[in-house]
């Protein structure tokens, strides 16, 4: 499709403009310099010096607590103990600002919330009202593998535009008709010309050669599961973890959750709160007995998951998009790329 | 788009007491809706989740049998929160069900053979589903031999004493009840342990007979080399699996053994399947 | 390299060679820069993995508490005084545990370190004199350490370890002038409902991954409160009453038994400063029963005992 040229002083206004049809969402930094992607306030802008949000923004499909059911149990009302879908509103929601390898695990944890045979209703409606306007990375972080993963940091595939920052002006790559609605919501409309068409190529060549952290997998698939399970090198891998969830909430491709009911007098709503596989409860049996009930086995279910039975269920690669988050936001530095190097060898 | 977490509403119809000791009771249901009843079409061996506004869900294998209309049933152990609540639940409460969920026994794998199902305490619910499917003059000429073996600890904790006794009777079903022990003088079953009952008792495989096993963890453990014995093959013994679930329907993702998702790729399974994994459950 | 390193392997190697101990839990390097994660090594060749740094920001008494058999470990002031008050409450036997004391002076942060530089951090390199060369983007900026060490160190005066059956090196020198509660005096000296915001203002980025939790050695209960279902304490959500309840009722759960050591700060993936909540605490106990954490195993933690003394009347 169509590739634009957006100066940067056109740009806040245009933004402005899209938000008569738009929700806007973008990067911003809170707290102790730490990052997430929430709604931005009129006249907020994304944050577009963040690489790597320190939350991701799969809480834009999938937020961390939602309402999945409204409830009364007052045996008074006719309505007792019937679930109630609450209103919500998927009017459209453009995501400014996703970095390629997010919009590709967005597309990962489709997998399991868009199946043949069900649908979350909740999920599949947020990110059918999404456009994810990306912003490609220039400058990866050192802690970026996602060339490997089958991305990478021009990767279109889960986007709607890619912009990329030249300089003065942002190049849009217009991927879908969904992205080409929002460039012509934000009036933004100057064709770029050959020559920043050709400085958006080497821009890709360059960043892509900027990217030294890689894993390789492909041995991975070809071992049985019971080999790479019954490894000794799980004891080392997991001795330092605290089985925090930390590396859980803050991945991109992570989709496990809870359902949990919760009262205030006779009113109750039923939420889906994100879960871990890193918390002994994720399996606790009523009974007591856990069938992951150690720290190693549940360490090694989070990376058996995402690098041997996620290839083996799918056969779509392996359920990582390389953001490196999880090793940066690790206490204790358990690095996914040494497991996988573990693993693979 | 279809709301799979939204249960159907029903109201509870009738309270049977299972066990002398009142942890098991079997709930009838009723869908408020005739409509939501049609759509809750199942098979023996599926299960539901079962919800109480406030409470949470459970998921419970369904203990009444296709053939049977107008109610569902589950007999349900009073354990956690859920269902201890529910314990304390009356005729005529309103709550929820969400299913039917999982795959049912392989009941078109299994046509034309013989059947030896094998249960013990309170994990008979999918059995009986499955024998009162079996044994409706619409499905009996469809299967050859039936063997059951059901054990509990005591006699008073044997579910469906009524309907056992009854099958007892029949030429068409070869009934081998078992007690852990009794001091009921006029105990006329077995008594011992359910795996050597069955060792005595079942039918050897002769290479056609399919094993549906049910139960806790240690009677499984020790029955499995009795089949093994009795010359049954892994792909013709048939687990019935069990795991903490949320969601039911393979997106919550705590249920996972290896790539095998309990609720939605279960909860059945035959032994050379599980032997696959890496048998966390 | 750290001047402690070549002790710590040869008193590791030395232990496992003897056999006085079947496991040495210690420090690696990392995959990172400016982190040094836990690591247990089991046999004398190993002992080259270990290492030392102004980055072992978790307390290793964390790890004592699940292990079976006799186990040497390496604990810094802190993690000596939480070794001590698990040997108070039972959950490690004295004899099962070989403490390799090591003064401290003081852990630096990745979070402060890379807020202060600004750009993502290639190489950070700690002179002899105390300079920190920080390394990134092309540049490099030189610092003091002492600007760049965490709350809890800058306030410690406990950075030798207090029981011990080794030292890797000589006693540190403590400082007089330490202010110790200059942070919590600040946050005591606000409005009620100005406190309170401060508090929520603090939490509000919590993710609820407990890593605080889960690397507090003093956080070893089978079943955190947050856990139970049965009854249940606290919603598991995000809402903020929920949070709050958890990291109050938390710091609670640890007071008089807070060693102040830092590691939940430094293990929140947030940059959360939960010991805004536990150093108050801490400076209760000092004020209300002259105690402090883990300097005997003789007595039960000020929270978990009472005697005649105690200010409370309604104890009397």
């Amino acid at each position: 499709m169509r590739i634009l040229q957006i100066d940067k002083k056109d740009w806040s206004a245009g933004l402005e403009k899209s938000r008569k049809d738009y929700t806007l969402i973008g990067p911003v930094k809170e707290g102790n310099n730490v990052s997430k992607f929430k709604e931005l306030a009129a006249g907020e802008e994304p944050d577009f010096s963040i690489t790597t949000t320190t939350m991701s923004p799969k809480s834009v499909v999938f937020p961390q607590s939602e309402v999945m059911f409204t409830f009364t149990t007052d045996s008074a009302s006719a309505d007792c103990n019937i679930m109630k879908v609450p209103e919500k509103s998927y009017s459209p929601r453009a995501v400014i600002g996703i970095r390629p390898f997010d919009a590709v695990a967005m597309k990962i944890v489709k997998m399991n919330f868009d199946t043949p045979d069900y649908q979350d209703p909740y999920w599949c409606d947020a990110y059918a009202a999404c456009t994810f306007i990306g912003l490609a990375i220039t400058d990866p972080e050192a802690c970026d593998f996602s060339t490997s993963t089958g991305t990478g940091p021009f990767d279109t595939s889960g986007l709607d535009v890619l912009l990329v920052d030249a300089g003065d002006y942002y190049l849009a790559e217009v991927v879908t008709d969904k992205g080409d609605s929002w460039i012509q919501s934000a009036s933004f409309d100057q064709e770029a010309d050959a020559e920043s068409v050709e400085i958006l190529h080497s821009m890709r060549k360059e960043a892509k050669k900027k990217i030294e952290s890689t894993v390789e997998f492909a041995n991975i698939d070809k071992k049985e599961t019971l080999d790479l399970y019954n490894e000794k090198y799980w004891d080392s891998i997991s001795f330092p973890c605290l089985n925090c969830g930390t590396c859980t909430y803050v991945c991109p491709t992570c989709w496990c959750f809870d359902i949990q009911d919760e009262m205030a007098h006779k009113n109750g709503r039923r939420m889906k709160n994100w879960d871990s596989c890193m918390f002994p409860n994720f399996t606790i049996h009523t009974t007591g007995h856990n069938p992951r009930n150690t720290k190693l086995m549940r360490v090694r279910q989070r990376f058996m998951h995402k690098l041997k039975y996620h290839q083996s269920k799918y056969n779509m690669g392996i359920m990582c998009v390389g953001c490196g988050r999880c090793v940066t936001s690790c206490p204790v530095n358990i690095d996914i790329r040494e497991v996988c190097k573990q693993m693979n060898s | 788009m279809i709301n799979p977490y939204l249960p159907y509403p029903i109201r509870i119809d009738d309270i049977i007491v299972e066990s002398e000791d009142r942890s098991l009771k079997t709930f009838k249901f009723v869908f408020l809706d005739p409509k939501d009843e049609e759509k809750f079409s199942y098979q023996a061996g599926q299960f539901a989740e079962i919800s109480i506004p406030g409470q949470g869900e459970i998921p419970i294998g369904l203990a009444s049998s296709p053939v049977e209309k107008g109610f569902i049933a589950f007999t349900i152990n009073r354990a956690g929160k859920v269902t201890s609540h529910l314990h304390n639940m009356k005729v005529g409460d309103i709550l929820g069900v969400r299913g039917p969920l999982g795959n049912p026994y392989p009941w078109d794998t299994m046509k034309g053979k013989n059947l030896l199902f094998i249960g013990g305490g309170f994990a008979f619910t999918t059995l009986r589903s499955s024998v009162v499917y079996l044994l409706h003059p619409d499905n009996r000429d469809k299967y050859g031999a039936i063997d059951v073996v059901y054990g509990s600890r005591s006699p008073g904790m044997l579910l469906y004493l009524d309907e056992l006794k009854a099958w007892e009777a029949r030429d068409d079903i070869n009934m081998h009840i078992t007690v852990d022990g009794t001091d009921d003088p006029d105990w006329k079953y077995n008594v011992g342990f359910v795996p050597p009952v069955a060792e005595e008792k079942a039918p050897k495989s002769e290479g056609d007979t399919y094993a549906i096993v049910c139960g806790p963890p240690i009677m499984i453990k020790f029955t499995l080399p009795v089949l093994e014995k009795l010359g049954y093959d892994h792909d013709h013994i048939i687990l019935s699996l069990e795991n903490r679930m949320k969601c039911g329907i393979g997106m919550c993702g705590r249920c996972g053994i290896g790539e095998q998702l309990v609720c939605k790729d279960g909860p059945v399974f035959t032994l050379a399947e599980v032997n696959n994994t890496p048998k966390e459950f | 390299m750290h001047t402690y390193i070549d002790k710590i392997r040869e008193i590791a190697s030395r232990l496992l060679k003897e056999e006085a101990v079947e496991m040495v839990i210690g420090y690696q390097e990392g995959t990172l820069p400016m982190i040094s994660p836990p690591m247990s090594v089991r046999s004398a060749e190993d002992v080259e993995k270990l290492t030392w740094s102004s980055h072992c920001c978790i307390n290793l008494a964390n790890y004592l508490t699940d292990i079976k058999g006799k186990v040497a470990v390496f604990a810094k002031g802190c993690d000596c005084r939480s070794i001590v008050n698990h040997i108070a409450e039972g959950k490690v036997k004295r004899e099962d545990v070989v403490i390799i004391g090591v003064p401290c002076n003081g852990m630096m942060e990745r979070r402060t370190i890379s807020n202060i530089f600004g750009d993502e951090i290639e190489e950070v390199v700690e002179e002899a004199d105390g300079t920190v060369i920080v390394r990134g983007k092309g540049r490099e900026e030189k610092y003091q350490k002492s600007d760049l060490l965490r709350q809890c160190c800058r306030v410690c005066v406990h950075k030798n370890p207090v029981l011990y059956d080794e030292l890797v090196a000589d006693p540190v020198a403590i400082p007089e002038d330490i202010q110790r509660y200059k942070e919590v005096e600040k946050i005591e000296a606000r409005e009620i409902d100005k406190r309170w915001k401060f508090f929520e203002n603090l939490i509000s980025t919590c993710i609820r991954c407990y890593a605080c939790r889960d690397a507090c050695p003093t956080c070893y209960c089978p079943t955190c409160f947050v856990d139970e279902a049965q009854p249940q304490w606290v919603g598991k959500g995000d809402d903020e009453p929920d949070v709050m309840t958890f990291h109050i009722l938390r710091a609670f759960h640890t007071a008089g038994r807070c060693t102040d050591c830092g590691a939940c700060v430094s293990a929140c993936p947030m940059g959360i400063n939960m010991r805004a909540f536990t150093k108050k605490l801490e400076k209760d106990c000092l004020d209300l029963w002259d105690w402090e954490a883990g300097l005997t195993s003789d007595m039960r933690p000020a929270l978990e005992t009472f005697t005649p003394s105690d200010p409370e009347d309604n104890f009397k």
